[in-house]
């Protein structure tokens, strides 16, 4: 069987698919991202709104991604937004908790050899705290782009699926070679992009590098 | 077009909660499916996550797997497995098992990794065996983050269930996938609730579950970090 067969024209190219999946995937784990490092620095802050929070995002985590496609169709048509919206909610899910974890994470001593060195409020905040919790921020962000990517794919349901697409015609079509294409693109551009990650991650923790080896 | 009294219109509509395609009859299918990929992904995935962390061996493998599954797409899966073996119960059942074992595995790996040496060694020197200290020192200690394992597969299971009905099979799915190909809006909004409820539903059930299974010891704490 030919891995990667002639996809039907109507549905685009191999190049147009992984464009769409990765804009969809990437900018809800972008905006997810966004919201998430000032809500979960406050929830650090403080840490009697985190509880509520958490369950917040508990449940928003549990809703069904096809549920919410389609009960946002009316407010935002069958675009890419109403992909990238509940997938948004999802990487804030995942990233709030790793994120407070690691900012709490950091030793007393360390950060008041900061303060000591006269690292105060936000220098200390960008210099020294969230460097140092870029590994459970990473472990976060990889969960979340790694689900991301997969869960564009139920898009398809709605017409804007990216890859998903080919899941639909082979449905239709009876063809299994573009259901199996579909999931060997979707599943190698999440370990894709998951490798990037890990590699990003060693760029921003030189001081890991022997540790974690 | 407004979502809400569409939707309202359609649930409340007496016929739709009768018969083989009514909201009791799709409700329980929803149900059963989820409860049954749970509880089969639980037979493979627990003993693993026990052996696994009870010897701490094979992390390294677990986590591959889990980043592996969470990188699969159910909707392709599901169809590819209708494609190949036609609207059977496993092409629905494999898809949903392969998103609950991980979870489960995962957890129960590193709950009883975990499980502080002291509280192991102590029950050794109380004279519990080895099969005694797994059972009443490492799985209640661990239970906090087995439990999360498991609600994370039930959510899993919950939430692609949905998606299954993609590939003609039964469950709430069934009236999103069913009313935009009439395009029943009410139909669709309506299916989208339920499902919105079951989801709900499952996460107070497993609420529920951690009062009652977590040792009273544990649950201040499990409050105290909620």
């Amino acid at each position: 069987m030919n891995l990667f067969p002639h996809i039907p024209s109507y549905l685009g190219t191999y190049g147009s698919l992984i464009q769409q999946q990765l804009t969809m995937a990437l900018s809800s784990v972008l905006f997810g991202l966004i919201v998430a490092v000032p809500l979960a620095l406050l929830c650090v802050r403080y840490p009697r709104i985190y509880p509520p929070v958490v369950a917040t995002l508990t449940v928003i985590y549990s809703l069904p991604s096809i549920a919410l496609f389609v009960l946002l169709v009316p407010s935002t048509g069958l675009t890419q937004t109403t992909v990238i919206i509940p997938l948004a909610f999802y990487s804030l899910a995942a990233l709030v908790p790793n994120i407070v974890d690691g900012v709490r994470g950091i030793p007393e001593d360390v950060r008041l050899a900061a303060v000591a060195m006269g690292y105060t409020g936000a220098r200390r905040l960008v210099s020294v705290d969230l460097p140092l919790a870029v590994p459970p921020i990473m472990a976060g962000l990889r969960v979340a782009t790694v689900g991301n990517i997969s869960m564009v794919s139920v898009g398809t349901v709605i017409g804007v699926g990216a890859f998903g697409a080919l899941f639909t015609a082979a449905a239709q079509l009876n063809r299994s070679d573009l259901a199996v294409t579909g999931i060997i693109c979707i599943v190698a551009l999440a370990l894709i992009c998951d490798l990037l990650l890990v590699i990003t991650q060693r760029l921003l923790t030189p001081w890991n590098q022997r540790r974690s080896r | 077009m407004n979502v809400l009294s569409d939707a309202w219109g359609w649930l409340t509509t007496a016929s739709n909660w009768h018969g083989s395609d009514g909201i009791p009859t799709r409700f329980l299918e929803h149900f059963e499916y989820s409860v049954e990929a749970v509880l089969i992904g639980a037979l493979i995935a627990f003993p693993l996550g026990l052996l696994t962390g009870h010897t701490k061996r094979g992390g390294l493998v677990v986590t591959s797997l889990a980043n592996i599954a969470r990188a699969l797409p159910t909707l392709g899966l599901v169809v590819l497995l209708v494609v190949v073996i036609g609207v059977k119960f496993r092409a629905v059942m494999i898809p949903l098992v392969a998103l609950t074992v991980p979870p489960i595995l995962l957890n129960t790996y590193e709950g009883v990794r975990n499980v502080d040496p002291r509280l192991t060694d102590a029950a050794q020197g109380m004279g519990l065996r080895p099969w005694q200290v797994l059972w009443r020192a490492e799985v209640p200690a661990a239970m906090p983050l087995i439990l999360t394992g498991f609600q994370f597969a039930a959510v899993n299971a919950v939430a692609n269930t949905a998606i299954a009905a993609y590939s003609s099979f039964g469950g709430l799915g069934r009236y999103i996938i069913d009313g935009l190909a009439t395009t029943d809006y009410g139909m669709v909004a309506g299916g989208a609730i339920l499902i919105v409820v079951a989801a709900i539903l499952n996460l107070v059930f497993f609420a529920v579950l951690r009062r009652v299974l977590i040792s009273p010891g544990l649950q201040s704490r499990e409050r105290a970090s909620a």
